[in-house]
């Protein structure tokens, strides 16, 4: 069987009575590129938190390449899986490769040190993002898309099967996110399996082979990405109204609006 | 290509120079004093006099040590404190610990007779207590992040611990407890012997040696909880673990030498600037500057009135002094 990632009936609230997430089961495949869409507020990180296993369901069941998600250790988990958070926040100036350095630690003992192996797998990932330059400089010091990627090779040099990214691109300007999508779809070739929550279909249109739609913490629609987004259904997602066209080959989305063409009209 | 060699060579190089400046500031030490004249003893008084060396072993050469853990142990601590809180202004009093001693320490002055071994074994007792307090406490607290909960349960049993010690200090004779209070929290350490030095080393030196061989895991640590989780860590548990051995190593330090202010702040900063905060390097760094900032002030103490310096006086102003330099050569990032 092919499946990297399978939530059964997943139900998850932090408060009683709030749910978050709604008897919520997807299945994701080895090697796909499977995008969460959805509004804010909708569950996308606390599901990528679910599936990480950092927050535990009230109910239901998690597998991860075929094994229940109970029966992992801590460390072999993360030799599994990496995440790349919405925003990280380093409160010390760790530069660039020591900090890179800490995606290492799940290979590590306990109490081991980084060796030379590793240090020379940081310098190789740094340069495969094209971002060996940043090396010497605090993390703290970098730009929206610098740190991004740096993150991005943190999670990397864990070596995971399953890379799990919060809205990666939503801090980016259209240069680096074009960069950010290529190279995840790089990743994918090698066999790597990714999901990644965005609000922004176009970014999920450009790279992703499955779409997750999700609404109030429930799975609206999943499949194939030709099947799924659609104009009908991610106006429902949405609650706006939203057109879905074909342009160049690519599924490309316009948010239709009654209020703004009125206002414009009033201008 | 970079080697971890040439990656920290600057690093090795400097924990090596500060190793050898500490052993170096050390022996000169056992010089230092007012015996037989102020400031140095000459070595021939020491090869010659009976007196000189009874009062080397006795006296000077477990105070020495003891000043070098001191300073050691509280620079460690904030070190572990500033990365697990995320916060580069947390100090090791925070935890009602330094509290915790001082009710302590005035109680047995108060009510268990006043022996030295006693008031010893009461402040360890009670800055254990304060700690098991604040974690106890946080654990009722029903929002926030565990470091939130962890820094207001600090606040609320440093907070009843000295309004605690308010009401002793009431109580209190004032001719001869209250004095014996007031000067214990001055911190300071005069009367340190060899017994009072076995009797802190196991836990004191146990509690560096986790923290030492921790010192890779609390980088990761200090990363957010999603990623810390991310890279296998088990946070809850690994906090505890890295918390409770240098929190304990400082409780029962705190109850020989008294409240000594400012070095568990101060150290942790100097650290991270000569050595980036990689735990790697900044534990081990933490330690000898600590060590050294303990031996030069304690020296300060003993030597430079013919009276003693109570201790905690010069680390405060010393280190209150420092603080105001380094915080306007480089910008602490507050959050």
């Amino acid at each position: 069987m092919n499946e990297m990632i399978a939530l059964k009936n997943i139900q998850f609230h932090y408060d009683p009575g709030k749910t978050i997430l709604n008897d919520l089961s997807l299945s994701v495949e080895k090697g796909s590129i499977t995008a969460i869409l959805g509004p804010n507020g909708t569950g996308k990180t606390t599901l990528l938190h679910t599936i990480l296993g950092l927050l535990a369901p009230q109910s239901g069941e998690i597998w991860i390449a075929g094994k229940n998600i109970s029966e992992y250790k801590r460390s072999e988990l993360s030799q599994v899986m990496s995440l790349v958070p919405q925003s990280e926040v380093v409160p010390f100036n760790f530069n660039v490769i020591e900090y890179v350095l800490l995606g290492r630690t799940p290979q590590l003992g306990f109490l081991d040190m980084p060796s030379e192996h590793d240090i020379e797998l940081v310098c190789e990932t740094l340069e495969m993002l094209e971002v060996q330059h940043l090396e010497q400089r605090p993390v703290t010091e970098l730009s929206g898309g610098e740190q991004q990627m740096v993150v991005l090779a943190r999670a990397l040099v864990q070596e995971p099967q399953v890379l799990l990214l919060d809205e990666p691109t939503s801090h980016l300007d259209l240069s680096n996110k074009g960069r950010l999508l290529k190279i995840l779809q790089t990743l994918a070739q090698r066999g790597v399996t990714i999901v990644f929550s965005t609000h922004d279909p176009d970014a999920a249109a450009m790279i992703a082979d499955h779409v997750i739609l999700l609404k109030a913490g429930a799975v609206l629609d999943a499949g194939l990405i030709d099947q799924v987004l659609t104009s009908e259904k991610l106006t429902q997602t949405y609650g706006t109204e939203v057109k879905v066209l074909t342009i160049e080959g690519r599924l490309v989305t316009l948010l239709i609006n009654g209020r703004f063409g009125e206002k414009e009209k009033v201008a | 290509m970079n080697s971890s060699r040439s990656l920290w060579a600057k690093q090795y190089q400097r924990i090596l120079i500060l190793a050898i400046l500490l052993v170096i500031i050390v022996a000169a030490s056992i010089f230092i004093g007012r015996y037989p004249q102020p400031f140095w003893m000459p070595l021939q008084v020491l090869i010659e006099d009976s007196m000189a060396q009874r009062l080397v072993w006795l006296l000077r050469l477990p105070r020495i040590l003891t000043a070098a853990l001191l300073g050691a142990t509280l620079a460690v601590c904030g070190t572990v404190l500033q990365m697990i809180f995320r916060n580069p202004i947390v100090e090791p009093g925070f935890l009602g610990v330094s509290q915790g001693a001082a009710f302590g320490a005035a109680v047995a002055i108060l009510w268990l007779g006043g022996g030295r071994l006693t008031i010893e074994l009461s402040a360890s007792m009670f800055a254990l207590l304060g700690l098991a307090g604040s974690f106890i406490l946080a654990r009722t607290i029903k929002f926030g992040g565990w470091v939130l909960r962890l820094i207001l349960s600090g606040i609320v049993v440093s907070a009843l611990f000295s309004s605690g010690l308010g009401v002793l200090k009431y109580l209190a004779d004032p001719l001869t407890q209250l004095q014996e209070i007031t000067f214990w929290l001055l911190g300071g350490l005069w009367s340190v012997t060899w017994q009072d030095l076995l009797y802190v080393a196991p836990v004191v030196l146990v509690g560096l040696l986790i923290v030492y061989l921790m010192r890779w895991r609390l980088n990761v640590l200090a990363l957010g909880q999603d990623t810390a989780f991310s890279l296998g860590a088990e946070t809850t548990r690994e906090r505890l673990v890295v918390l409770v051995a240098a929190v304990s190593a400082t409780a029962v330090l705190t109850a020989v030498s008294g409240i000594v202010g400012w070095v568990g702040l101060i150290v942790p900063q100097i650290a991270r600037q000569m050595f980036g905060p990689n735990g790697q390097f900044s534990v081990p760094g933490s330690m000898l500057i600590g060590a050294i900032f303990g031996v030069v002030s304690d020296n300060l103490a003993r030597t430079l009135l013919a009276g003693e310096i109570p201790l905690g006086i010069l680390t405060s102003f010393i280190g209150a002094m420092l603080f105001v330099v380094i915080i306007n050569r480089s910008r602490i990032k507050l959050r």
